[in-house]
This record gives C-alpha cells, structure tokens and sequence, in this order.
C-alpha cells in the first residue's frame, strides 16, 4: 500500500510539476545551426544496469575519438539531479550544441533530457540519446565484451546522427476535455468519479451488465472489515447519478484509433455501435481469479473451493455449522517455473476469512497451510497476530512437497500435509478446503492492448512505461493504468492507483493543448518533380499538389516518413529522420 | 565460403510505435539474445526507404532486419503495408544481383512481443550465420567483384 501512496503522491507531485511548465511554454530556442557541431556525450553506468556488464569508462573514452565530439564522461544515474546538472554544466563550459546520452530507452527518457537540454539553451531536438541499456546491456547481461563493442556501435551511430540533426520547434495540438475509462469496478468507477469531478466528460464502459467488478462477489475487506456493499454503494450511486460520466454497460470496444487529444472510439453497447471522441484513456479492466481445474480435488469434491468462492458464502451467510476448514496458500503462484508472481492480497484475505469463521464459531478449527506469510505493512501484521491468538493453526509446506487430499467417507475430506517447521506429516480431517489462487487477466486483455497499442507484461497483466517513474501510465501517451489491469492489487489500493491515473490524465486535458514533436515532412522545392507519388501514399491527406510542386500541410502531417520513402527525387524532406542522418547512422553501425 | 568464426551484422530498422517498445520489453523482461544487431528507430516500417537497405548491404551489413507494427495495427494506419511491398520487391533485387534474398528479413512485432523479438533475432543470426558473410564486404573476393557489377548493371 505504502508503494502506491507513494504511486499516487509521485502522481500528483509530477501533475502539479508538467502544469508549471506548461505555464512556462514558449521559449523554444531555434538556432545554432551554422555553427559546427560541438557534441558532448554522457554515458550512464545506471548504477549496475549499465555499468555492471559494459565497460562505461571505456565507452567514454572512445566516445572522445569521434569526429565533432568535444567532451565525453560517465554519470552513475544521468537522470539524477546531479547527472541533469553534469549536462547542463557540460553545455555551458564546453559550449556544446549537441548532447548525446548513452543510457536507457528513449521512449521513457528522452522528454527529461531533452527538457535539459533547453534549460541550458539547446534546441531539444539537437538532442540524442544512444539506447545502451533495454538493447544493450539487459539482453547481453553474459557477454560484457560483446556488450561493450556493441555500446561502442550505438553511440558511434548516435554521435553520427547528432552531427546532422536540425533545431525544430514544436507544434500543438488540442487535447479534447473527455476521457474514456474502460472498466467500472472499484478501480474504473473512481477515476471516472475524480476525473469527472475536475469538469470532464467521463464515458465508463463496462463489458458486464452492471458495475462493480469484483468487489461485488466479496464479503467484507480488510483492513477496514467493512461490507464490500458498504464501500461500493456509494461509488455506484455517485457514478450512475454523475451528470458527466455516461456509463455505458454490456458495452465493448470494437476499436480505438488516434492520438492523446483525439482518439476516436467505437464501442459495441448493448448490440448498437456508439462512437465518440476523447482526450485520455484509462484501462481499469480489472482481473478474474485463476480457477485452479484439477488441483487438491478441485472440481472433483463440492467441499473443495477457492476464496473468491468462500467470499461469496459468507456474504450470503450460506456457511454453515463446520468442524473444520483447511486454506491452501500459494496455488499455483510463485512457481518459479510456472506463475512466478505473488497473489499478493490471498494471505490477508485468508487471514482475514479464517478470523471471521473463527469469530462465528469458536469450534471450527481453521487451519493455514502456506508457504510464506506476507502479512506487509502495520495493519496486516496485527491481522496475523490476531489469527494466531485467536487460534488458527498455521503450517507450513514447501514448494517441492505440497499437500494432498485425500478422500474420506459421508463426503468429509482429508488434507495430509509435510509441515516443514515440525519436520512431520500431519492429516487434517476437515468439510471445507479453500484455494487461495492469484489473480489473473482476462481473456479480453491481450485483444485491448493489441487495440490500443500497449503491452502486456511476461505476468500477462497491463506493463507501465516505467515502474518507478511512471508507475500508472502507458509509453504511449494519454493512455493510462489502474486497478488489478495492472497486477494483483487489494481495494485501497487499486483506489489510489485510480486516483493516480485520473491526476495523470487530467494533466493534457486540464492544459488543453499537447506539444507534438515536429517531426514532420517538407518539400524540397527546387527538386520536387511534381509526381504526386508522395500525395498518393499519404493517408492523412496531407500532401497536396499545387501546380507541379507538392506541399505538405504541416498540422496534418503526422511524421511517419512514408512519402519521403517513396519520393523517387529524393526532395520529400523528413524531419529529424531525413535521409541523410538515417544513412549516416547506417554508415557509422557499419564501420 | 563460412567464415571460421564469423560474426554477422545485422541492421534492424524498428518502428517507434511497436517494435522498439517490442525490443525494450525483451530489455525489460532479461531475454538474452545474440549481439549482432544493430537498432536504428524510425517512426514507421513505411519509412525504410530500400535505398536505406541498399546502402547498408553495399557498406557490408550480412543482413538487414526490418520491423513494424502487424498488419492493420499500423500507428499510421497502413505505412507497415507499404513496407511489406517495399520489401518483397527488395528481395527480388537481391536476388537479381546476386545476395540471397534470405539476408534481408521484415517481421511484425508488436510493443508486448519482446520474446517474439528475441526470437526473431536469434532467428535471423543463425540464419545469416549459415549464408556466411555479405559477399560486397569481402570486395576483393570475385564474388563480390560479381555483385558489384550486377548492381552496377542494373543502375
């Protein structure tokens, strides 16, 4: 929990940061293209992601052997304050007009760098980053020589690339004040509700007939020891009664198209298509329990089921009188060859279901076979003390020898178990045994992140572009994350996450305008020989011809080179990846 | 005519949009693969000019990888589609001239394939490994004087 508070304060704090900066827009520096390039180059060791398997210093040193490169050094973290200030010092005492970083992936970096850049006066995209870390160092973490020629052939291209590149200035698009939320559970509900509250419109999508989510299978929750219905009844009533949130249920998405400021979004509700247009997207999908199909006689006895199953019981008050109820933790999780990841709430909820059996009937013996307790911060802790005093027996099995049931006669079951503390077998006569399985994505998760271009982790659930750095949202911009889409999470959690999305996505709306790089076509006129190649292949109709001379309609143009690739003169210019800078890139991978 | 101990380069041109978030993941996920490749990001698959192709064969690349968004998930709506024609008409130049067709490769990988990445890579490694190396690299031998004329033949 305390990892997503720190989530969503980061969240916040960085809004409020891209908000300042927003204020100060409009000091775009064009210029110092005449001069000849003076390149510097940074290397990042990223603590040991770099440094331990590439030889950072010797990178810096040949990095100084290449033409135009006036000073070279290597920073422990390039993106720490401290690394941040080597940059701009670097700019200012050697005069550089062109910065080349050698570190992670540009698809998360190369904002902040850039960002630097300008505040010590360099046009941004006289900027250059050489992808040493995700393509480099990660994928070759045994061969550190390789690594280190390899590093060498990355900022050798970068170095060769920033020698051609030209300052540009950015252009702006407006961002629509509307957000889609696909999914209405705990999670989806509040960023619709915070982001609905801030004055946008808010479309919540639900593929099920009603809101919800998971939280309306479950019986109470802890910490709180609240009725599920106690903490999701308000939400529900805020969302339905909300003037702007139009909440769509039995609705899909059939298709997503566009950029952050105008995506353009058509959904299935209820058998009719329903088209509109948003700013931001927040993917709150959610997660099901895994159905653990032929383990410990699941499916096979009606006394064996999972916790989401036992959730549902108590909720009805369907339990019964019971002489004694065995949960199994772990099932098939944290198998190192399998499900590798923690359940992550299925010890506390365990804990939490065996205390209210016990708090029902004191003669229930209830016991806990688990692998570890993660029993994580101050309120879990004091739950697990209190199972204990309160008489729960906790055994403990290991991974290679889990524990078997067994079949008994007048439908009881029994349980043999290899406690590993007492170094003994135990037998557990018992009329319920509980799954604790982890959460898992949908089936529908892999379709939504194909549609919307982002991607699933190893885990299967919804990757973010930076753990740490972007903790809720996606590499491409105005799409967002929360709730259990993300990873296994409980309701307080997945709560601030939402709160966290809503914050991120309500920055480009709030603002209104999004800078969009000028990466973008031009014609050379004088070579032009008016084929009209160029304005065939474009799909965005941003060439036009005028006379024998095509033009390109510049806020059209969404940059992706296809008609400079077609140009049989050569005179289609692409813009910060024009012909010349690519083939030098080539010309440098390739000495 | 392999090399004892040769070790290929290959050029991989990747899409901003899908295949370099694809070849990050497979950073991101720890997949080891072959360090033969050599990225360079271009906003679209569309954008590889076969010039860009050419220029790297005749520089001595022993092959070129070419990766975008899958069919009709195209950033840019369809610029994967012109790279697909781009190429297949590419690799019957190279037949024509002499360099086996099966040094340059286009594969669709998305921004959640990095072990399909991966895979394309060690792939595309073994594969150019067999061919041996780029015949134009070895511009002495008089196979590569025979490439050099056959592509000058067809200017």
């Amino acid at each position: 929990m305390s990892d997503s508070i720190a989530q969503a304060s980061g969240a916040v704090a960085k809004a409020a940061e891209i908000m300042t900066l927003a204020r100060c827009e409009g000091r775009v520096k064009v210029g110092q293209t005449e001069e000849a390039p003076r390149i510097g180059v940074f290397v990042c060791h990223c603590g040991i992601n770099i440094g331990g398997v590439v030889n950072v210093p010797e990178v810096v040193k040949y990095s100084m052997t290449l033409p135009n490169v006036v000073y070279a050094e290597d920073n422990l973290y390039t993106c720490s304050s401290e690394g941040l200030n080597r940059i701009k010092e670097g700019i200012k005492k050697y005069n550089l007009n062109r910065v080349v970083v050698a570190s992670c992936t540009p698809r998360t970096h190369e904002p902040l760098f850039r960002a630097t850049c300008e505040e010590a006066g360099v046009n941004k995209y006289l900027f250059e980053m050489a992808n040493v870390r995700e393509q480099c160092s990660w994928v070759h973490m045994h061969m550190p020589k390789e690594a280190t020629r390899k590093a060498k052939d990355i900022v050798r291209m970068a170095v060769a690339r920033a020698r051609l590149l030209e300052p540009r200035k950015d252009i702006e698009i407006d961002v629509r004040p509307a957000a889609l939320v696909i999914g209405a559970g705990v999670a989806g509900m509040n960023a619709a509700l915070r982001l609905a509250n801030q004055g946008f419109k808010v479309y919540l999508v639900e593929r099920e007939p009603d809101v919800g989510g998971m939280l309306k299978r479950l019986h109470r929750i802890y910490p709180t020891w609240q009725t599920a219905s106690e903490v999701l009844e308000p939400m529900v009533r805020a969302v339905k009664s909300h003037k702007r949130i139009e909440l769509l249920t039995s609705t899909i998405i059939k298709s997503v198209k566009g950029f952050i400021g105008n995506f353009n979004i058509i959904v299935d509700s209820m058998g009719k298509e329903v088209m509109f247009k948003v700013g931001t997207i927040i993917v709150a999908t959610g997660a099901i329990e895994h159905e653990p199909i032929g383990l410990y006689g699941y499916g096979k006895y009606e006394g064996v089921i999972t916790q989401l199953q036992l959730e549902e019981i108590l909720r009805d008050g369907r339990l019964g009188m019971l002489k004694a109820v065995v949960m199994i933790l772990c099932v098939e999780a944290r198998e190192p060859n399998g499900r590798a990841y923690c359940g992550r709430i299925c010890c506390a909820t365990s804990i939490k279901n065996a205390l209210l059996i016990k708090r029902a009937s004191q003669e229930t013996d209830v016991y806990i076979l688990y692998r570890d307790i993660q029993a994580y911060g101050k309120e879990l802790e004091e739950h697990y003390r209190a199972a204990r005093e309160a008489g729960i027996t906790f055994i403990n099995y290991a991974l290679d020898n889990p524990p078997k049931v067994l079949d008994e006669p007048f439908g009881r079951l029994k349980v043999k178990v290899y406690d590993v503390l007492l170094h003994m077998d135990i037998e557990i006569q018992c009329d319920l045994i509980v799954l604790s399985t982890p959460m898992i994505q949908h089936v529908h998760g892999k379709e939504l992140s194909r549609m919307l271009k982002v991607p699933l982790g190893t885990d299967e659930f919804f990757l973010e572009a930076h753990l740490k750095l972007k903790p809720v949202d996606f590499a491409t911009d105005g799409i967002y994350v929360c709730g259990t889409a993300h990873g296994p999470k409980d309701v307080s959690e997945s709560v601030i996450q939402a709160y966290a999305a809503a914050s991120r996505a309500s920055i480009p709306m709030a603002i209104g305008k999004v800078r969009s790089e000028a990466i973008i076509a031009s014609v050379n006129e004088s070579k032009c020989m008016g084929c009209g190649l160029c304005k065939d292949v474009c799909r965005f109709g941003a060439i036009v011809m005028e006379g024998r001379r095509a033009k390109v309609m510049e806020l059209l143009c969404k940059g992706c080179g296809v008609c400079a690739a077609s140009c049989p003169s050569s005179s289609l210019i692409m813009r910060h990846f024009t012909d010349r800078q690519i083939i030098a890139q080539i010309d440098a991978a390739l000495r | 005519m392999m090399d004892k101990g040769f070790e290929p380069k290959i050029l991989v041109f990747l899409c901003n949009w899908c295949s370099y978030a694809g070849a990050d993941l497979a950073g991101v996920s720890r997949i080891q693969y072959q360090p033969n490749v050599i990225p360079i990001r271009v906003m679209c698959s569309g954008r590889v000019d076969p010039r860009f192709v050419l220029e790297a064969f005749k520089r001595g690349a022993d092959g070129v990888l070419v990766t975008g968004c899958h069919l009709g998930d195209c950033h840019y709506i369809d610029g994967n589609y012109m790279a697909e024609v781009r190429m297949r008409f590419l690799k019957e130049c190279l037949e024509e001239i002499g360099l086996q067709s099966e040094r340059l490769r286009l594969e669709w990988i998305s921004a959640s394939e990095g072990e399909k990445f991966a895979k394309v890579v060690e792939e595309m490694v073994e594969a150019v490994r067999k061919l041996g190396p780029n015949p134009l690299r070895s511009g002495g031998s008089n196979e590569g004087r025979d490439v050099k004329e056959k592509a000058r033949g067809r200017r």
